[in-house]
């Protein structure tokens, strides 16, 4: 990454609670991305994860410190300014949040609602574009969609829905990608297509991509920067190669497996059996 | 330490139980002075005398009317019963839906991640003092009103179905809405979409079944709310059927009443035809 590339994401002592009034998951989280980085965000379930993508993609507001997206601090703009910024990034839940009923083309197409007018997403919803339509089946066959344009959600299986979900990133015309747990619904070749192609298109369009990864193989592979979670607060940022036993042991080994009976290597989460070229 | 865990949960008993026994409770101490206030006595229904008299009305009912004269007449009106409650049903989705629309909670923008703004917590507040407003006042009372202003006839009934049935129809449907999985509203909301945008691609969508099911159930109450508007003057069905009773008419009552039961009949096969459309 260059030292002049603008600044995407900037984190200061970050506290977020996943309600409002709730206590705060984030306690106290500083974090840096430029433009065009890829970070991959890893930790035991509970750490924070979600909650930092949330906070990322402007859906929860901070309860301490300081959040700025693209420069800006998004909870000191008025409420049509912060859906301006918010259009800038685009969040894809570990569920996708897909309606069954909708049909995939549109499904997807809604990635670019910020874009339309009233007018022309009613008139999308009717029947898309064929320009819209060619863009949305461009993405479905980047992830080994081929024939799902036309179909309903509800008639796809969980793995094929999440890359639905994750088709709406590639059609977004955003600026920063959050994506969580991109792989949980995924087999092995598949998850190895999907990281392949968030990582190539990222880079090549030069947005920023954080994805959060249960997978400590794939973080080591796929992303050149990892960001290590525990407790709401960040215990590792920075070179994915420099995440060793020792600093997953201390990550994943937490107060649940702190009993000396149980071997740490145990505690380890397994790492999803991936092929070996994953992300080459 | 797990066959601790599991002997310590169950031993504490269920921490709902207690409060289930008090639910039940409270809803039997409220609703015996109900029944009392109401005058609720059944067993005057089956007093010899008022059985008597039920028997004698329900001897009258057959045969059912069915002359070709009185057919053509109830043909006529049947028509114009579907009519006027379909016509009021329209009008009252017209007013209903901007106005569900604008209740939803789940639609707001600036409640994403936050507190709901004042001005827009007050606005659906407002809105939702307008749809009690609306169906507060019953369709009989609308139609009264409508029936000085218009005159005779359908319209009257038509513009009653439709402001009364316009409050019911945006109430529930805003709960239908608020009800339905929320992610997909959020996620759209969350990636800088409109309110009627997120309305559109994630919360109708979300809920198109139970919204369509309502409708059409809605459909039917109107119908049968058209009949009794007839009473008052706004045409239709209700008409004859206050004309028949007046006059003691009962095999005329018996075939309107069939009548009824057709149309009710039919409506249970549309909303089943409609939801099956959309499964």
């Amino acid at each position: 990454m260059s030292l002049s590339a603008p600044v995407v994401v900037e984190l200061g002592g970050l506290q977020v609670a996943p309600m409002p009034g709730a206590a705060p998951v984030l306690k106290g989280l500083d974090l840096r991305l430029t433009a065009g980085e890829q970070v991959a965000v890893i930790g035991a379930s509970g750490a924070g994860k979600t909650t930092l993508l949330l906070a990322l993609a402007g859906m929860l507001r901070p309860s301490a410190g300081r959040l700025a997206l693209f420069g800006q601090e998004p909870w000191t703009l008025g409420t049509a300014a912060r859906q301006r910024q918010r259009a800038r990034a685009l969040l894809a839940p570990q569920v996708p949040p897909l309606p069954p009923r909708q049909r995939v083309v549109t499904a997807v197409l809604a990635a670019r609602l910020p874009q339309m007018s009233l007018w022309a997403s009613l008139r999308t919803l009717w029947t898309p574009r064929v320009a819209d339509a060619e863009r949305v089946q461009r993405a479905l066959v980047a992830l080994d969609l081929p024939d799902k344009l036309w179909l309903r959600v509800d008639r796809l299986s969980g793995g094929e829905r999440q890359r639905v979900g994750l088709a709406r990133l590639l059609v977004a015309d955003v600026d920063l990608w959050l994506v969580d747990e991109p792989l949980s619904a995924l087999d092995p070749a598949r998850a190895e297509l999907v990281m392949r192609q968030l990582t190539e298109t990222a880079r090549a369009e030069g947005r920023t991509l954080v994805c959060s990864l249960h997978q400590v193989e794939v973080a080591r592979r796929c992303f050149a920067r990892t960001v290590a979670l525990r407790e709401g607060r960040v215990v590792y940022d920075g070179p994915s190669s420099g995440l060793d036993d020792a600093r997953l042991q201390a990550l994943y080994g937490g107060a649940l497996f702190a009993s000396p009976a149980t071997p740490v290597a145990e505690s380890l989460p397994a790492a999803a059996p991936l092929p070996q070229a994953m992300c080459r | 330490m797990s066959a601790a865990l599991v002997a310590s949960a169950v031993a504490a008993r269920d921490p709902a139980l207690q409060r289930r026994w008090l639910a039940l409770l409270a809803a039997a101490v409220v609703l015996w002075p109900l029944l009392v206030l109401a005058e609720f006595q059944p067993w005057t229904l089956f007093d010899a005398r008022s059985l008597r008299v039920t028997g004698r009305f329900l001897a009258q009912f057959v045969p059912p009317r069915h002359d070709a004269e009185f057919l053509a007449l109830l043909a006529c009106e049947t028509w114009r019963t579907v009519a006027i409650a379909t016509a009021g049903m329209a009008l009252a989705g017209l007013i209903a839906l901007p106005l569900a629309l604008a209740m939803t909670e789940r639609l707001s923008v600036s409640a994403v991640g936050g507190r709901m703004a004042r001005g827009p917590a007050w606005l659906r507040q407002a809105v939702r003092a307008c749809t009690v407003v609306l169906r507060s006042v019953p369709e009989l009372v609308w139609a009264l009103v409508f029936v000085r202003v218009v005159g005779l006839g359908p319209t009257a009934g038509v513009l009653a179905i439709a402001i009364a049935y316009g409050g019911m129809l945006a109430k529930v449907w805003a709960e239908i809405l608020e009800s339905a999985d929320a992610a997909p509203a959020q996620a759209l909301l969350g990636h800088g979409a409109g309110r009627l945008q997120t309305g559109l691609y994630a919360a109708l969508p979300a809920s198109a079944h139970e919204l369509a099911s309502y409708t059409v159930y809605r459909w039917e109450c109107a119908i049968r709310s058209s009949v009794v508007l007839g009473f008052v003057g706004a045409g239709g069905l209700g008409q004859q059927l206050d004309n028949a009773a007046k006059l003691f008419a009962g095999g005329e009552v018996s075939a309107i009443l069939l009548v009824f039961m057709a149309l009710v009949a039919l409506s249970d096969r549309v909303s089943a035809w409609i939801r099956r459309g959309l499964a």
